[in-house]
């Protein structure tokens, strides 16, 4: 099961923070953070991210669900990295072939891991803490995005249940159909093309009633839109997103400081 | 209601991308299920996974053709990223920057043509630059520690190839195919189609 | 506020040859209440969405002119409402509340108005939960009563009702008659479409009935309008009150058991059930929203694992594979033993045409070509499909649709056919051609299950009928 509802304890300090506030925060660490491939800013940065967790009213056990797909990501870098590194001083520790290991292969991948994890992070707490309809709210009365695409993004997102209880009927209607593929890799392939073919054919046509509901509703009639419910951006998320960032170059400056800190560009 | 300049959005154009990136976020999440075997073995060796890259970029590429507006095929590969970010992906806010620049590369090849033609060269137009947007973000983003000859150049440039094939032509026969059961009749692309 | 005024009015949508509605002359007064009937295809649908402003100048081509209040409909929008058939889209927030509230944002309502007048639309609709509820916890008919709050928060002089309770329960569309029939007052106009006359008729004073020709064929109060044009409305689709159908049970005792459910269950969808299935029977499987009978129709039909208990194909049904349970045949042996037809039909269409559609499963199933040609040519006859050999399926009318997708399901020949909601939303027309085709298959010797709420499909097919209770 899809879920799109938010996983956090709705009265903690900082998830209850404006959206938009939280997702500049997000976006302010994140991007600091992504200007080193050394593996202590990383480091830092995700010590800071679960020392912070419980104000956001996450659950430890709530993120290392959302977050166990990263080990495998982890696992491509490391043998990318055995295979293709650029970067291969230091001390030999295995050569075998075109396997060759080294103290600064491991160092790399020990970076590189870590920033993936350090970067994940701050949007998993994110979007797990904020409601779809608030983020919306926000994004339209304290970033100024057009309320037209932002309510029309957030009607089609409403309709993720509903897809996913169509994606399970197209596809036990076309086992009903005779239709199935078995272990054949090409067949299995063919059936996916072909449930995910009907599941757009029929969100699109529910996409084309709903924008015509809409209008009926006065959607699309011109007149300026008034809001029923106030998002209100104060010192505390402004609070939020320096901190975010004050943070984030506080790791970064360890890093300076001792010496291992490898610039994206350059 | 009325459209002296076509170039505005109407509430059907914004509804039905919205919709297209929000199916393509869930038959994302679907393939994951049905591939979850092959998929870890892909997240072992990414190179690999540059072949089937393109079918990411689908919404960004089909997103344009459908729609034919400004803004469409950014605004598709965007809210895709968004909506698989709400979904629960483990990329995190990262994927909206990925998605923006994604979908930029499309956008490039549409307006190149100020919106006017989207027939098969420019659905693979759009599917290569698409490809070399997205290679671009991965060759600084995701790649930096990598050997450049033996990986980098080569990952950019299967990236490049699956976009135009998978993403390029592949949303240019997408597009016929939706336009052929008449749901795209509220669009120029669902009226390309004989009279019926 | 809210008269109508229609002189020769016709549509074309662009990419159509044939007009959707064409030389239509009327005129509705101030608060009158009308009832707008036609046999499907007839432009009911276009009509309304002409009225509500609908039709953008660029999406076809208009003939004649339409008036509200004198006004072009595309500029007195705010004058009109319009509730429309499927709940599911027509609802745009997550929350109750502020799915009222949309169309008061969007018609720049100040802030502080906005929520009285939202409680004041969920009351007069009869709403039974507060606005924080989320609008995807709601029923069909809690659904259709919230689109018809959001609708009237707005105030409109006319209401257009688009077919509001044809995909709903019988429980659910009394709800949502009960609503209309409260909700609105004596100066606001009324204009339905509506397929079930009969539930239909206590709101209305006025019928009027659109040639598919073009045009106006009837015109006037209910009474006078079926006495002078029952019999032609029937013929053509309408749910004419008063009409029986001829029911049609079987006329010998039920043969061999097919299919045995025993404690079958899925928590928490569906409750332990007993169940046998024979051939030579139509089986009606009831209950209330919720009870679980499209779980249980996915069950029997092989396309579930079940949680609990088990279901077992005899032998007659099934040769020598009645030994593993008919989730874990393949897909071909499946769909040769049992059909199933689904609730929408287009989740089950594969193929690009109405011909290769039909052929898919005797190809799947292993026969020859010249078999599969034969079987395909039978039925496009036998259920008036032949004319759309070629057609898209995506592209057919609802009718049309479902009469493919039964097809589809007998293409193969299974012994047992189960159906989920076989005549939802259908015109009298085809629900008459399901009752007959149904009828036939039990007759030759088939096991028949249709999983369903019409009252009338039951009262007209059913040897026996189980009632689930929701749990």
């Amino acid at each position: 099961m899809i879920s799109v509802e938010p996983v956090a304890a709705p009265g903690a300090p900082l998830a209850r923070r404006n959206p938009v506030a939280k997702l500049a925060a997000a976006l302010v660490f994140t991007l600091i953070l992504v200007a080193t491939l050394d593996p202590v800013a990383p480091a830092i940065a995700i010590a800071i991210e679960l020392a912070v967790l419980p104000l956001f009213g996450v659950r430890y056990s709530v993120l290392a669900r959302r977050a166990w797909p990263l080990l495998a990501g982890a696992g491509g870098i490391l043998v990318t990295l055995v295979l293709f590194a650029a970067d291969r001083s230091g001390r030999v520790l295995v050569e075998a072939g075109p396997v060759l290991v080294t103290e600064g292969v491991l160092d790399t991948a020990l970076g590189l891991v870590l920033r993936m994890l350090a970067v994940a992070l701050p949007g998993i707490l994110v979007f797990a803490t904020t409601d779809p309809t608030d983020l919306a709210d926000a994004l339209i009365q304290n970033a100024k995005a057009p309320a037209r695409f932002a309510i029309g993004a957030l009607a089609a997102f409403r309709l993720v249940p509903l897809l996913e209880e169509e994606w399970r009927m197209i596809s036990m209607a076309r086992r009903a159909r005779g239709v199935d593929a078995g272990r054949n890799p090409i067949a299995k392939l063919r059936l996916f093309g072909s449930t995910a073919f009907a599941l757009l054919v029929g969100a699109i046509r529910r996409g084309t009633r709903l924008a015509v509901a809409m209008d009926a509703r006065g959607f699309d009639a011109g007149t300026p839109r008034t809001v029923a419910r106030r998002q209100r951006f104060t010192r505390a998320d402004g609070l939020l997103v320096v901190a975010a960032g004050a943070l984030a170059a506080a790791a970064l400056t360890v890093s300076v400081v001792l010496g291992t800190f490898r610039p994206l560009i350059g | 209601m009325n459209h002296t300049d076509s170039n505005r959005w109407r509430t059907v154009d914004i509804v039905v991308a919205s919709v297209i990136a929000v199916a393509f976020g869930l038959i994302f999440w679907a393939w994951g299920l049905l591939w979850g075997a092959t998929d870890a073995a892909f997240a072992f060796f990414p190179p690999a996974q540059t072949l089937i890259y393109g079918v990411w970029l689908v919404p960004a590429v089909l997103g344009g053709l459908v729609i034919r507006k400004p803004g469409a095929s950014l605004y598709c590969e965007l809210l895709a990223a968004i909506i698989s970010a709400l979904l629960g992906s483990q990329w995190g806010g990262i994927v909206i920057v990925q998605g923006l620049m994604q979908g930029l590369g499309a956008e490039l090849a549409f307006a190149a043509f100020r919106y006017r033609t989207f027939r098969l060269p420019i659905a693979l137009l759009a599917g290569a630059l698409t490809g070399l947007t997205a290679a671009i973000f991965d060759f600084v983003y995701w790649n930096k520690a990598y050997d450049l000859v033996d990986y980098r150049l080569p990952y950019a440039l299967l990236t490049i190839v699956s976009a135009t094939v998978i993403a390029g032509a592949g949303a240019h026969f997408l597009t016929r195919a939706l336009a052929n059961t008449g749901v795209l009749d509220r669009f120029p692309a669902g009226r390309d189609r004989a009279l019926v | 506020m809210g008269a109508v005024q229609l002189r020769g009015f016709g549509w074309r949508h662009a990419g159509r040859r044939g007009w959707a509605v064409r030389g239509v002359d009327l005129r509705v007064e101030v608060g009158e209440r009308v009832l707008l009937l036609g046999a499907s295809g007839a432009g009911k649908s276009t009509l309304l969405a002409a009225l509500a402003g609908l039709l953008p100048e660029d999406s076809g081509e208009q003939e004649g002119t339409v008036e509200i209040d004198g006004l072009d409909p595309r500029k007195a929008r705010e004058r009109v409402g319009i509730v429309f058939q499927d709940p599911e889209t027509q609802l745009v927030m997550a929350r109750c509340g502020d799915d009222v509230a949309f169309g008061l944002e969007n018609r720049g309502v100040p802030a502080e108005e906005i929520w009285p007048r939202v409680d004041e639309a969920l009351r007069r609709v009869g709403f039974p939960y507060d606005r924080d509820r989320p609008t995807a916890a709601l029923s069909g008919g809690e659904q259709q009563r919230l689109a018809l709050a959001g609708t009237l928060a707005l105030r409109p002089g006319l209401l257009l009702l688009d077919e509001p309770t044809a995909n709903l329960d019988p429980a659910g569309a009394t709800l949502v008659r009960q609503a209309v029939a409260d909700a609105v007052d004596a100066d606001t106009t009324l204009i339905l479409v509506e397929h079930r006359v009969a539930e239909a008729l206590p709101l209305v004073d006025r019928v009027v009935v659109l040639e598919p020709g073009g045009g106006v064929r009837a015109d006037g109060p209910p009474d006078a309008v079926f006495a002078a044009h029952g019999d032609a409305l029937a013929a053509a689709g309408v749910w004419v009150p008063g009409r029986t159908v001829p029911p049609r049970h079987a006329t010998t005792p039920p043969g061999e058991v097919l299919l045995t459910a025993d404690r079958l269950g899925l928590p928490p969808r569906l409750a332990p059930t007993d169940l046998r299935v024979r051939a030579g029977e139509a089986l009606a499987v009831l209950g209330p929203n919720g009870a679980g009978k499209s779980t249980l129709a996915l069950l029997l039909g092989g396309l579930l694992r079940p949680g609990a208990g088990t279901v077992a194909a005899t032998p007659a049904l099934a040769g020598r594979d009645a030994r593993t349970p008919p989730h874990r045949w393949r897909a071909p042996a499946l769909a040769g033993r049992i059909g199933s037809v689904f609730q929408d039909p287009e989740h089950q269409f594969v193929t690009g045409t109405v011909r290769d559609e039909l052929a898919l499963g005797p190809r799947r199933t292993g026969q020859s070509e010249a078999a599969v040609t034969a079987t395909v040519d039978t039925l496009l006859e036998r259920l008036r499909l032949d004319r759309l050999a070629g057609a898209n399926p995506y592209t057919l009318s609802g009718g049309e649709a479902r009469r493919l997708s039964v097809a589809t399901a007998l293409a193969t020949a299974p012994r047992l056919l189960i159906c989920d909601e076989p005549t939802f939303g259908q015109d009298r027309r085809t629900w008459l051609e399901l009752v007959d085709l149904l009828a036939d298959l039990r007759d030759a010797g088939h096991g028949v299950v249709a999983v369903t709420h019409d009252a009338d499909f039951v009262a007209a097919l059913a040897d026996r009928t189980i009632t689930l209770e929701r749990r």
